[in-house]
C-alpha cells in the first residue's frame, strides 16, 4: 500500500478496494514503528487526520470526491497550520498553535487530500542536514547514521521511507533539491512567485519558495498543480495561470537540448557522484536528446551572494519574534530590553543566532552598499548567466550535490563546511528559476540526484524530462530495505 | 577586516540577542570565516550591474483600500504570552 503512486492509490480509493480512514490508518502506523528511529515528523496529527480520512470517504460515497481526496500527506513543519503546533523546528515556536492556515495548507485540504503530520526540518529552515533541529536531526533512511539533507530533511526522510507518500518542502537555497537528492526523491523548487508564501514562515523572502516532495515525477506534478497558483494574501505571488502539470509528462524529448555548466562538474564534485550523472546525461542522449557544454561563469558567486542576502532578510523576518505576541518568552524579564534579548537568545539556536548577526552586521549604518547592495548586483550577474545559456539549450542539468549523504555530526563545527553542500542550487534560488532533483542512481550505495534547471515558469518541462528519465530507469523505485 | 569581541557585542545587542559570554570567541570565529566567504564578492566589478531586487522584477501591487480581514483580536491574542483586557503585556517602559 505505501509503495503506490498517487495514481495508483487514487484509482484504489475510487474504486472502493480500499478506503481512506484505511490508508491513513496504514500510514499512521508506519509513523508510529519507524519515527521513533527517523525523527521525521514533530508533530502526527493522527486524530485530526482520520477525521479528514472520514470526510474523505464520506465524498467517495457522495461522488464528489477527486483525483487527490483522500490520499495521506505531510507538511514541512513550517507552513501555518491552524489550531496545530508550528514550530519550524524552533524552541522560539514550540508553544506556537498557527491561528490560520498557509494558502499550500488551504489548497491542499481543499483537494481532500489527509494530513499524517508536521515534518521535522533545520531550525526556520536554516541548514543543509536537519542538525539544526530543537527537536533534534532527522535520520536518512538509507543509513540512519547520516543526514537525510536540509532543510525539508523530515519530509524527505518520511516519503524516503514511505511513511508519507508525498509531502510539501520549501527552499531558499535548495532544501527541497539537496535533501531529495539524498534521500532518492523527485523534488520540484517552482519559479519564484508560482506558490504562495502566504502562511510559510519567512527565511529570506526574495528566495523563499515552497513545492513537492515525491516519489516519482508524476506525483510532484499532481501535488505542484494543487500548490500553484496566484494568492492576493502573497505581494510577490505571480497572476498567471496554472498549467495542468501532469498534461505533457509523456510528451517526446527528441530534441531536447540539454546544457552542462562546465563550473558544476569541477573541483569538489565527488567522482561517484560525477559518474552517476555522467550515466544519467547518456540516458537522455538515447531519448534524443542532444548535450551541449555551457559556461556559468559567475557560479562561484552563489554561495558568497547567497550568505549575504539570506541572513540580511532572515535578520529582518526574525525580528517578529520578540517574546511579546506569540512564541517563547524568557522568565522575569526586568525591562523592555532584557525581555527582547533573553526572549531571543533562549528562543533562536546557534545557526539562527548566526545568520541572523551575519544580516544584522550587513545592514548595519555604512555596510548596506558593501553587502547587501553588492549581493543585489552579483545577483543580476548570476541570473544573466541563466539567461544567456537559455538562448541556446531547453533545460540545464548537473549533479543535485556535490556528495551522497554525509554522516551525522560531520559537519556541524564548520558553517562554512555545511554551506559548500549548496554549491549546486543556491544559484537557482538566487535567479528565481525553478529545479528539480530526481534520482539518478547511487554511489557507494547511497543515492545521488541529478538537478534540472529550467528556465521561469517551465516546471511542466522539467516535469517531463523527469517523467521520461523515470519510464526508462527504476532508481526512483528503489526504497530502503527496512521500510519496503 | 575581521569582527573582535566587542564588535560581536555590538551586532548581538543591535539583534537583541542575549549571547553568553563563553561563546562570543566561537561566534567572533564562525562569523569571520562567513565573512571571509562573503569577501569573494568582492572580486568581481559591478560598477555598472544594477541591483537585483526581485527574480521577475515585478512591481508592487496595489489594491483598493477596504477591509478584508476580520476582527481577531482574542484568537491571535490567544497564543500571547502576556495578555490583559485585550493588550499585550510588557515590562513597565515608562515611569
Amino acid at each position: 500500500m505505501h509503495n503506490k503512486t498517487l495514481s495508483e492509490l487514487s484509482a484504489l480509493l475510487h474504486n472502493g478496494d480500499i478506503n481512506s480512514t484505511e490508508l491513513t490508518q496504514h500510514f499512521l502506523n508506519r509513523i508510529k514503528s519507524h519515527n521513533g528511529n527517523l525523527n521525521a515528523f514533530i508533530s502526527v496529527t493522527e486524530e485530526s487526520a482520520l477525521a479528514q480520512a472520514a470526510a474523505a470517504d464520506k465524498q467517495f460515497a457522495d461522488k464528489t470526491a477527486g483525483k487527490l481526496t483522500g490520499i495521506p500527506m505531510a507538511h514541512k513543519d513550517i507552513f501555518c497550520t491552524k489550531g496545530v503546533r508550528t514550530s519550524c523546528a524552533s524552541k522560539m515556536l514550540d508553544n506556537f498553535i498557527a491561528p490560520y492556515n498557509a494558502t499550500v495548507v488551504e489548497k491542499i485540504a481543499a483537494s481532500g487530500m489527509v494530513m499524517l503530520g508536521k515534518t521535522n526540518m533545520d531550525e526556520f529552515a536554516m541548514g543543509s542536514s536537519n542538525e539544526t533541529s530543537f527537536y533534534g536531526p532527522v535520520k536518512n533512511p538509507w543509513d540512519t547514521e547520516r543526514v537525510p539533507g536540509g532543510s525539508s530533511g523530515g519530509s524527505a526522510a518520511a516519503v524516503a521511507a514511505r511513511l508519507a507518500p508525498v509531502a510539501t518542502g520549501t527552499d531558499t537555497g535548495g532544501s527541497i533539491r539537496q535533501p531529495s537528492s539524498l534521500c532518492n526523491l523527485t523534488g520540484l523548487k517552482p519559479t519564484y512567485g508560482r506558490v504562495s508564501r502566504y502562511g510559510m514562515i519567512a527565511f529570506a523572502s526574495s528566495l523563499d519558495q515552497a513545492g513537492p516532495m515525491a516519489a516519482n515525477a508524476e506525483d510532484a506534478a499532481l501535488l505542484l498543480n494543487v500548490m500553484s497558483g496566484f494568492d492576493e494574501r502573497d505581494s510577490t505571488s505571480v497572476e498567471r495561470d496554472v498549467p495542468d502539470y501532469t498534461a505533457g509528462l509523456n510528451d517526446s524529448l527528441e530534441g531536447l537540448r540539454i546544457g552542462l555548466p562546465k563550473e558544476y562538474f569541477g573541483e569538489g564534485l565527488d567522482p561517484e557522484v560525477a559518474a552517476t550523472i555522467d550515466a544519467a546525461i547518456k540516458e537522455f542522449e538515447k531519448l534524443g536528446a542532444t548535450i551541449k557544454e555551457i559556461s556559468l561563469p559567475n557560479t562561484s558567486l552563489a554561495i558568497p551572494t547567497y550568505y549575504v542576502v539570506a541572513p540580511a532578510e532572515c535578520s529582518s523576518n526574525l525580528s517578529r519574534m520578540d517574546g511579546v505576541r506569540f512564541g517563547h518568552r524568557c522568565d522575569d524579564p526586568k525591562d523592555l530590553l532584557d525581555l527582547y534579548q533573553r526572549s531571543r537568545g533562549e528562543g533562536f539556536g546557534d545557526e539562527v543566532k548566526r545568520r541572523i548577526m551575519i544580516g544584522t552586521y550587513a545592514l548595519s549604518a555604512g555596510y548596506y552598499d558593501a553587502y547587501y547592495l553588492k549581493a543585489q548586483k552579483c545577483r543580476r550577474l548570476i541570473s544573466d548567466d541563466f539567461q544567456q545559456a537559455f538562448a541556446e539549450v531547453d533545460v540545464i542539468m548537473g549533479p543535485t550535490a556535490p556528495t551522497t549523504a554525509f554522516k551525522l555530526g560531520d559537519k556541524t563545527d564548520d558553517p562554512v563546511a555545511m554551506y559548500l553542500a549548496d554549491i549546486y542550487t543556491i544559484n537557482t534560488n538566487l535567479a528565481g528559476l525553478p529545479g528539480m532533483s530526481i534520482p539518478a542512481g547511487f554511489a557507494g550505495g547511497l543515492p545521488a540526484g541529478l538537478q534540472i534547471i529550467g528556465n521561469y515558469f517551465d516546471e511542466a518541462r522539467l516535469l517531463n524530462v523527469a517523467h521520461r528519465y523515470q519510464q526508462v530507469t527504476d532508481w526512483h523505485k528503489q526504497i530502503p530495505t527496512a521500510f519496503q | 577586516m575581521s569582527l573582535d569581541k566587542s564588535d560581536v557585542e555590538k551586532i548581538a545587542h543591535l539583534a537583541r540577542l542575549a549571547i553568553d559570554e563563553s561563546s562570543i570567541p566561537a561566534y567572533a570565529r564562525d562569523l569571520n570565516n562567513i565573512l571571509n566567504l562573503v569577501e569573494q564578492m568582492s572580486a568581481v566589478d559591478t560598477e555598472t550591474v544594477s541591483p537585483m531586487a526581485h527574480p521577475l522584477d515585478a512591481h508592487q501591487r496595489l489594491r483598493e483600500d477596504v477591509i478584508s480581514e476580520t476582527d481577531q483580536r482574542e484568537l491571535f491574542q490567544s497564543i500571547a504570552p502576556k495578555t490583559d483586557a485585550g493588550v499585550y503585556l510588557v515590562p513597565q517602559v515608562i515611569e
